[in-house]
């Protein structure tokens, strides 16, 4: 991906020196830059802040023909002295979101609503994972698809709410692929 | 301390734990004659293709049961989704088996509604449901535990048994697939059922 971004920063460089102009100039040089941040950006994880809230690489699973629900996925890292609270989420193709937890004891998975949130203490980082806490996409308006992004937000007691997207990852996903797990599993193609 | 004292209670402590090793055996050893070896029984539910789904249809092949519902945001999908690599990479083996798929959700899992979310895994992958009595009969058989949990919307999810049970050709319990167990462990237990009948 370096090499990527290198290049087209080369290229587009190379392309700038065809202009005159230093109106020209700069304004090419701002789009190569704008081109160079935008291309760095989609090759990392995607991050989202709020207040002293960090919130990394939102992501969820591409759902089967049908599903009526989803698991969203985040990690949350709380930089500030205070601790602060996940309340609530929404996303857009979800007509309800809720936040649980899901333990597997003795075999056996167990769900447990909560309806006060996740706790995210100061100085610390919350993994919302598959078999842990989770928010769940409920009432959804039709199917996730691998590789397209979900708008949403988050509401944190303190921080407020924030705008994130989740990365919808193979259905059968057990970690990000972007975020380079290396427990990652290539799932299943939704196209086959 | 007197001596004697010191030897009593050497004595209590030997007796304590006399007692609970035989408690212990105990627990171990109850089980066996109606344990492990009594998983298992007849299928006859809603097939996803319509009609019913039986023993018959499963032809006398060993077979991996699952037991979840539509509406599960990552047990069920994981378990698939490997099931669907792990027939994928069995190859011709893989037709020596059969997977079912059991609705604990009754209630809002038709059979139309498991066809539709089972085109997105492998082809021969069976999805069945059936009546709640039926759920339940077939439940017991298989010693799965499943129940409703309310959501804060009035709705609700489940809990269930998150293991895949193998069952060899007589139908008697073999073995699980455990949630999430590495994919090796879990084709080599699948080849081993294929190739074992």
């Amino acid at each position: 991906m370096s090499f990527t971004i290198a290049s087209t920063g080369a290229s587009a460089l190379r392309f700038a020196r065809r202009f005159r102009s230093i109106e020209e100039r700069i304004g090419l040089t701002a789009f190569a830059a704008a081109l160079l941040l935008f291309s760095a950006q989609s090759a990392f994880a995607h991050e989202f802040k709020i207040g002293s809230i960090e919130i990394e690489h939102p992501w969820t699973r591409a759902t089967p023909p049908g599903a009526a629900v989803g698991g969203g996925y985040v990690e949350i890292t709380n930089d500030g002295d205070t601790a602060d609270r996940l309340v609530s989420a929404t996303a857009d193709i979800a007509g309800r979101v809720e936040i649980h937890e899901m333990k597997v004891e003795d075999g056996v998975m167990k769900m447990a609503p909560l309806p006060d949130g996740v706790p995210i203490p100061a100085k610390e980082t919350v993994k919302l994972a598959p078999g842990g806490y989770h928010i769940m996409f409920m009432q959804l308006k039709g199917p996730l698809k691998k590789g397209d992004k979900i708008p949403g937000t988050l509401t944190f007691e303190k921080a407020g709410t924030v705008k994130v997207e989740f990365a919808v990852e193979a259905i059968g996903a057990k970690a990000p692929e972007e975020a380079g797990h290396d427990d990652t599993m290539p799932g299943m193609d939704m196209s086959k | 301390m007197t001596r004697r004292t010191r030897v009593t209670a050497w004595l209590a402590a030997a007796l304590v734990a006399l007692g609970l090793s035989a408690a212990v055996a105990y627990m171990l050893t109850r089980n066996q004659p109606g344990g492990i070896a009594d998983i298992g029984g007849p299928i006859d539910l809603a097939s996803m293709n319509g009609g019913r789904f039986t023993d018959a249809d499963i032809g006398g092949k060993p077979y991996a049961i699952f037991f979840g519902f539509t509406r599960c945001p990552n047990v069920c999908p994981t378990t698939l989704s490997d099931l669907t690599l792990d027939l994928d990479q069995l190859g011709p083996l893989a037709d020596k088996i059969q997977v079912v798929f059991v609705s604990v959700d009754p209630d809002r899992d038709t059979p139309a509604t498991m066809k539709e979310y089972l085109s997105a895994f492998d082809p021969r992958i069976m999805g069945v449901t059936g009546t709640p009595d039926e759920i339940a009969a077939i439940a017991k058989d298989y010693r799965v535990f499943y129940r409703k949990v309310p959501t804060d919307s009035g709705d609700y999810t489940m809990d269930h048994t998150a293991s895949v049970y193998l069952m060899n050709a007589k139908g008697h319990f073999v073995g699980t697939l455990a949630f999430e167990e590495n994919r090796d462990t879990q084709l080599a237990k699948l080849k081993k059922l294929a190739e074992n009948g």
